[in-house]
């Protein structure tokens, strides 16, 4: 773990505390309410399929936005500038929307519990395996990642050793999420949004008040090392690493907008989790759907704050971020990932402190319940009943829930330290991304438009697609293949889809397919238009609850923004 | 034991507008009453406890007009198998 020179003690007061405390109230009493809603496994991992679209919609945004997001993207923000909001306009609306307009009936309709559980039945069980493990190893990472950025900012603002913080917040997370399970959750992740938007958004106005506004901000980013490139969002040559504008777009378009984010937001059990908790078949179209309208607007409280920091916060601007940008350390001491606690100290007097805290560490708690209750439903569905104690009563499935749940809390105590060893936390999970998402998308979108497809394809193209992103990973970290920036987990993830496709392709050519009575409701062409449709009568009717019409008016404002920035 | 009775209780928009209430009239008090002109001056001359304090109750007030005009109804239980499982 680095030692920061900077100071980024806040000066946090009583009032600042008993908002703090106010929130984490709600948090453990919404646990301890939604518990009394858990009698059965499914009531546990999949909220009794129950929730209303507007909850499961902000969970969906919520669960990731975690520490990783808000830290990392301002961090991003401060670094590259405006090319940041790729990740949110590119990098996850275009993929938000495919997944509720297109993958959804088929997650849905087929009443499978898990993302790993569709493999089960489209492909057979080695490619269940694969996806089911690869799926509880990342997340066991991801969670670590979470909880060692929780632990390293609760010790940096409020002075708290890092063992106290990662114990007490992991005993937190694990009390609500093992009580209450996907509708704690869920709930949290709901409270966790208004909390963020609350700390967030006046933060950041009041960053352009420092700066002088919009203007200022922009005279202060183009005078600033990385000049006036950092104030459009295209060609982005600085967050890809590649010089050439063409290949820069391109890596943009195909590998993060294509693979990268097509693959974390389709196929990543995390997000689907939340829709496949929705109470109806038009709920979990309009779960994506509806998250996509303030994930458009995430980048506004998130990258601009980070802006603000590198060009008006003394130890990032000038020659300290010129020196990290060139891989250097700062004067300073400062990072990039200390951007937007820097800005917290210099503005918000105490109240608006407390709450900026409590929104920090509501991300960085809803993350890594997010990761828990997925994994937890994966390694119980997935693994332990599929193979290991099969055809027991469903208490039993309940209980093995909860204590995997206290299982993994306390590995990914250990996997903090893993994430502790990499300076920016972004590069880090893409990379993680990109080994286990990008296969992923290649083999599902073949196997669901194409009954050909046979299940040894399915589990040889995801080990070839993995194999050849871990390839490019080792030659871009050994300096073999130089990128900087984020451009070796673009070109790693759209290795890994080329290389998941040939596989599947050639490998079906010569092995046998599932006969077609199996594959109703997990391939286009072989389900029922009735299956793959939604109700439009009850709780589900009216022109605003449409998946189709609200995902068009999603896409008018993501093109609109492209322009504009 | 039922359900239904605790099912309506349980509302996660009242929850949001209890955060946010408490959350508004505090930050209020404080930017009327308590923050400092050197507070002030730090946060680029806002009183950012007032107008966010402000916005928190509107939002508050939103929520509970919410609840207010679309409560929550109690589930009914379409699905065949539910009826086995202990309510």
């Amino acid at each position: 773990m680095q030692v920061v020179a900077a100071d980024l003690r806040l000066d946090a007061n009583a009032v600042d505390y008993v908002l703090l405390a106010v929130y984490f109230a709600l948090v453990l009493g919404i646990g301890y309410m939604a518990r009394r809603h858990v009698s059965s496994s499914i009531d546990f991992f999949l909220s009794g399929r129950s929730l209303p679209a507007w909850v499961t919609g902000l969970a969906f945004i919520s669960a990731n936005l975690g520490a990783i997001e808000v830290m990392g993207m301002s961090a991003n923000g401060a670094e590259y500038g405006m090319p940041t909001a790729h990740y949110f306009w590119i990098g996850a609306v275009p993929a938000m929307l495919f997944l509720g307009i297109v993958m959804m009936p088929f997650y849905y309709g087929s009443k499978v519990r898990s993302v790993p559980e569709f493999m089960l039945r489209r492909f057979g069980k080695p490619a269940h395996l694969v996806n089911g493990i690869s799926f509880a190893v990342a997340q066991v990472l991801i969670a670590g990642a979470n909880l060692f950025l929780l632990a390293s900012v609760v010790n940096l603002l409020l002075g708290w050793p890092i063992w106290v913080s990662v114990i007490v917040a992991a005993v937190i997370v694990l009390s609500y999420t093992a009580l209450g399970g996907l509708s704690a959750a869920i709930y949290n992740e709901v409270l966790q949004f208004v909390v963020i938007v609350a700390a967030l958004l006046p933060l950041t106005i009041v960053g352009l008040y420092k700066v002088g506004g919009w203007q200022g901000l922009v005279d202060k980013v183009s005078a600033g090392p990385g000049g006036p490139e950092q104030l459009d969002s295209w060609p982005g040559n600085q967050l890809t690493g590649f010089t050439d504008n063409f290949l820069s777009v391109l890596g943009l378009v195909f590998g993060l907008g294509f693979v990268l984010s097509f693959g974390y937001w389709t196929t990543n059990f995390v997000e689907v989790q939340r829709a496949m908790a929705a109470r109806s078949m038009s709920a979990a179209r309009r779960t994506p759907i509806i998250g996509a309208f303030p994930k458009l607007l995430i980048p506004f409280i998130v990258i601009i704050p980070g802006m603000i920091a590198g060009v008006a916060v003394t130890e990032l601007q000038g020659e300290n971020k010129a020196a990290l940008m060139a891989g250097d350390e700062a004067p300073s001491g400062a990072t990039f990932n200390n951007a937007l606690l820097l800005l917290m100290r210099d503005l918000l007097p105490n109240g608006m402190l407390g709450i900026a805290i409590a929104g920090l560490l509501a991300s960085f708690m809803a993350g890594m319940a997010a990761n828990l209750s997925s994994f937890n439903t994966v390694f119980t569905y997935d693994i332990w009943q599929s193979y290991l104690r099969k055809d027991r009563p469903d208490g039993y499935y309940l209980t093995v829930g909860r204590v995997v749940t206290a299982i993994a809390t306390v590995l990914a105590i250990g996997t903090a330290f893993i994430a502790s060893s990499y300076a920016n936390l972004m590069d880090y999970l893409q990379q993680l991304f990109s080994f286990f998402n990008a296969p992923l998308f290649a083999t599902f979108i073949l196997g669901m438009f194409w009954r050909r497809m046979t299940p040894t394809a399915g589990w040889t193209g995801l080990v070839a697609g993995t194999l050849s992103a871990v390839t490019v990973f080792i030659l871009t970290e050994s300096g073999v293949w130089n990128l900087p920036g984020q451009g070796g987990a673009f070109v790693g993830a759209g290795a890994a889809f080329v290389v998941d496709i040939a596989v599947s392709v050639a490998v079906t050519m010569v092995t046998q397919p599932k006969p077609a009575s199996e594959l109703a409701g997990l391939v286009y062409s072989l389900t029922p238009k009735e299956t793959r449709t939604h109700e439009t009568t009850g709780e589900d009717a009216g022109w605003y609850r449409k998946p189709g019409l609200l995902a068009g008016i999603v896409l008018v404002i993501t093109i609109v923004l492209n322009f504009i920035f | 034991m039922s359900t239904e009775t605790r099912t309506s209780a349980f509302d996660i928009r009242l929850i949001i507008a209890v955060l946010t209430g408490v959350y508004g009239i505090v930050l209020t008090v404080l930017g009327l009453f308590v923050t400092s002109a050197d507070e002030i001056d730090k946060s680029a001359g806002v009183n950012i406890n007032l107008w966010t304090g402000l916005a928190l109750i509107v939002v508050t007030l939103l929520f509970v007009v919410w609840v207010r005009l679309r409560p929550l109804r109690i589930p009914v239980h379409h699905d065949e198998e539910d009826t086995s499982a202990p309510h």
